[in-house]
């Protein structure tokens, strides 16, 4: 990206991807935002911190990926300023920019002003993630919590409202979907979610840096490792604290095995959502094998805490590991026979093609990510893009697809299970061994106070980022966790348009996006 | 009305009450061992029937006395077709009140009355439930009604009792018709009663659901009423299919010797039939809710098949 033409002045950024960081003024973010769209740049996060302590102003944080690494953009509010919204450019910023208004008081200049995050929890005027607000949030004034949010509506012959949510029928996650219907056509679909805000960036502050792995692999309970691992990268580059090999290599089984878990899981939901519940019997067998198996192997059914910061919280030894790699056997057959049943399949099939298109051109515009993305021609995946160990040493197969529906995902998804299998097998073969000291884990150093740190992953949805500020002391200074969902959820509310109100769920688990992992 | 008439009607309504939450009991245990999962206990359904009528009834601010009424209209619906359809014996006294044509009216009331219910309380998926429920009724009602006037050609009458008694106390005859007629039967029962490929009847997904979407409001008795009406839509669907298909060793008259003999048969043939609807329904997914006009017109032109077939063959 042509930064210094720009006039910025680009400092290399402590990332576990090649990466530069740079101060802009409005005018250079809005410039370096459209020349990194022109260029086919994505946006992997945007957040809000308080500087005014250390006389710097609210800032605003940019993280953006292209093919040549990360771009982090530092924008200093002027005092009760605004920044340039970058929403035109990179749509999924809309969103992000209204949470961090919630958060820390940092306005964009969209149009859009409606609260996000901010569920009338807390007063309008009092921002959790500013420095000054140290006490709990005062009592909320007598207002309506979300009842006066305004949803974009539909007018016409025969259209009609659907508001779903956030209790649902189902033990699932807590969101509103409002359908524009007429009849069973939707024609518009808006989320408001935020219902499972539990402040997890204000508690990531009572954290020293050290500890702050055990918080950040709870932000989703289902990604666990790759936010745990995306952490201990931030940590790790921002103190310059090299891992053991071995280490490395640990947490990417450990990775691979929790997209495993996870895409068995959502083939399972696939079929039962298609009314094929034998799929999800079978599938949820085969998940539960890889959760005992986890157990066995991490001393966790999902692996949570088995990442931290400087390596891995224990080792495995030559048994444990051919016990995985002889499980990753076993399962790429069961996989490969259950796939022949979902594809050979007509009823299964009937409802997955062209069921929740989104179109590769229409997947580039709004910044469709990670496995959805992929499933839309938007094949990028960090372990085949940018490639960290092991994966530099494991030629990780890219799954793609052009069709974007909702069994081009599924198919996605098959893909990635036997390779993943593929890597588990080849991770167990050719682990390193330990070195001297005979220790999987090194001290972390102390890192360098307000100098950030961003750990990128290639989670199971897409990329996961942790982006980590420490202050004096080892003490947290900011720390933001962004999912690959922020950009996902606004693509869903398009892929459900024209379909019929009946398939949401079905196009809905073929994203199956975080909720703990968004309302932060 | 003799008096053993009356008996023998008696004991096939008590019998119907009695096994109805028992075959959805036994179909989901099906269900579950197809799909290698570990099985419900078999009496579930009547444990949740007896829970639901020990809880206290919550209905929705603004429903109308029609939403309480409704549960009861049902049950009783499904009691009188319950008492028109020979399960054990012919000798049904009350048959001569309702025919086929009746018994399809007495369908066609209690789903018009769960529909209004549905929509009483003005929820958006009380309205969608019952809107979905009527399509798919406007298509299957024909279906059975064609499925019925075949047999009724066959045997001249309209009465259910006379047509079991004709085709299982014929000798040997051969039906080409009837075969047409049972695929029809078999694809309306599972739109009727909202099972796989149709709707779903497990499914917890608020927005695909049709049957269980009309219900949503519904608590205690007044879910247990309704629970058990299904229960027993489920059971007289079997039964009619049994005496239009399957008739052999229903009693004649009432014949207690046969009717005792016809009870384990009843119970056998109901197991087996609950055991296929299970297969069916492990074996399909569910059908996009647009396709169903299509399967419900297969059906529909099926049982004109069967028709055709009686007049131009068998007549």
């Amino acid at each position: 990206m042509r930064l210094a033409s720009l006039g910025l002045t680009p400092a290399r950024l402590a990332s576990n991807l090649p990466g530069v960081r740079a101060e802009a003024t409005a005018s250079q973010l809005l410039l370096a935002g459209r020349a990194a769209a022109d260029d086919g740049a994505r946006l992997l996060g945007l957040w809000a911190s308080d500087g005014r302590d250390r006389g710097r102003g609210l800032c605003v944080h940019v993280l953006l990926i292209g093919t040549e690494g990360l771009v982090l953009l530092e924008h200093a509010l002027p005092a009760d300023g605004r920044f340039p919204s970058l929403a035109a450019l990179f749509p999924a910023a809309g969103r992000m920019e209204r949470a961090a208004y919630d958060l820390a008081g940092a306005a964009s200049d969209q149009d859009d002003r409606r609260g996000w995050l901010r569920h009338a929890a807390w007063p309008a005027s009092w921002f959790p993630l500013r420095r000054d607000a140290t006490s709990d949030a005062p009592a909320a004034p007598a207002e309506p919590a979300s009842e006066d949010y305004a949803f974009v509506r539909v007018e016409g012959d025969g259209v009609h409202e659907i508001p779903v949510g956030p209790v649902h029928a189902g033990i699932i996650e807590p969101g509103h979907f409002r359908f524009q219907v007429v009849g069973e056509k939707v024609l518009r679909l808006e989320e408001r979610l935020g219902y499972v805000h539990k402040g997890i960036e204000k508690r990531f502050e009572a954290f020293a840096v050290t500890d702050g792995g055990r918080l950040a692999g709870r932000v989703s309970g289902d990604s666990t490792v790759a936010y745990a691992t995306a952490y201990a990268r931030a940590a790790e580059t921002a103190a310059g604290t090299p891992v053991p090999p071995r280490a490395q290599w640990l947490r990417a089984l450990a990775l691979e095995r929790e997209r495993i878990a996870n895409h068995l899981g959502d083939l399972g939901a696939l079929g039962n959502d298609g009314g094929f519940a034998f799929g999800l019997a079978q599938f949820s067998r085969l998940r539960e094998d890889v959760l005992r198996a986890n157990l066995a192997a991490f001393g966790h059914r999902l692996a949570m805490d088995f990442v931290v910061p400087g390596g891995v919280a224990r080792d495995l030894d030559a048994q444990q590991l051919a016990a995985l790699a002889l499980q990753s056997q076993a399962l790429a057959g069961e996989v490969a026979t259950l796939r022949d049943i979902y594809d050979e399949h007509a009823g299964l099939q009937d409802r997955f093609r062209d069921c929740g298109r989104v179109e590769p051109a229409l997947a580039r515009r709004l910044g469709l990510a990670g496995l959805a993305g992929r499933a839309s021609g938007q094949a990028f995946d960090l372990r085949c893009d940018f490639p960290e160990a092991p994966y530099d040493e494991l030629q990780v197969r890219k799954a793609a697809r052009e069709e974007g529906d909702v069994a081009a995902r599924a198919a996605v998804r098959f893909d990635e299970v036997l390779e993943a299998l593929r890597l588990v097998r080849a991770i167990a073969d050719r682990l390193p061994p330990t070195d001297l000291t005979g220790s999987v884990r090194v001290p972390l150093a102390a890192l360098p106070p307000h100098r950030p740190g961003v750990g990128v992953v290639e989670g199971w949805r897409g990329a996961v980022t942790v982006a980590l500020e420490a202050g004096p002391g080892g003490s947290i200074r900011r720390c933001h966790p962004q999912d690959v969902s922020w950009a996902n959820w606004p693509v869903l509310e398009h892929a459900v348009i024209g379909n019929i109100v009946p398939d949401f769920p079905l196009i809905n688990k073929s994203f199956n996006l975080t909720y703990s992992g968004h309302d932060l | 009305m003799t008096a053993s008439g009356f008996l023998s009607q008696l004991l096939q309504l008590a019998v119907a009450l009695a096994l109805a939450p028992l075959l959805v009991g036994w179909v989901n245990q099906c269900r579950a061992w197809l799909q290698n999962r570990g099985a419900p206990p078999l009496l579930l359904p009547y444990r949740t029937i007896h829970k639901l009528f020990s809880k206290d009834a919550v209905v929705a601010h603004g429903a109308s006395p029609l939403f309480r009424l409704t549960p009861y209209v049902v049950f009783g619906a499904m009691c009188c077709a319950a008492a028109i359809v020979p399960s054990l014996a012919t000798d049904l006294p009350f048959a001569r009140a309702a025919d086929a044509i009746a018994l399809v009216g007495l369908f066609a009331l209690a789903r018009m009355f769960i529909a209004l219910a549905a929509m009483d309380v003005g929820t958006a998926f009380g309205s969608l439930g019952a809107r979905r429920e009527m399509f798919v009724g406007f298509l299957a009602e024909p279906a059975l009604l064609m499925v019925l006037f075949t047999a009724s050609l066959i045997s001249g009458s309209t009465s259910l009792p006379t047509i079991v008694e004709t085709l299982a106390h014929r000798e040997l005859g051969i039906y080409p018709s009837l075969a047409f007629a049972g695929v029809a039967f078999t694809m309306v029962s599972l739109a009727e009663n909202a099972r796989i490929p149709v709707d779903n009847p497990a499914t917890h997904l608020e927005l695909t659901m049709i049957h269980e979407a009309m219900v949503l409001e519904y608590s205690a008795r007044h879910l247990a009423l309704l629970e058990w009406a299904a229960a027993l839509k489920l059971f007289n669907y079997s039964c009619i299919g049994l005496a239009l298909f399957l008739p052999a060793g229903i009693a004649e008259g009432s014949d207690w010797l046969g009717m005792a003999a016809a009870a384990p048969l009843l119970v056998a043939k109901l197991a087996a039939g609950g055991f296929a609807l299970a297969l069916i329904e492990t074996l399909s997914a569910k059908l996009r809710i647009f396709r169903a006009p299509e399967f419900l017109g297969t059906a529909f032109m099926l049982a004109v098949l069967a028709m055709l077939v009686h007049l131009l063959l068998e007549s």
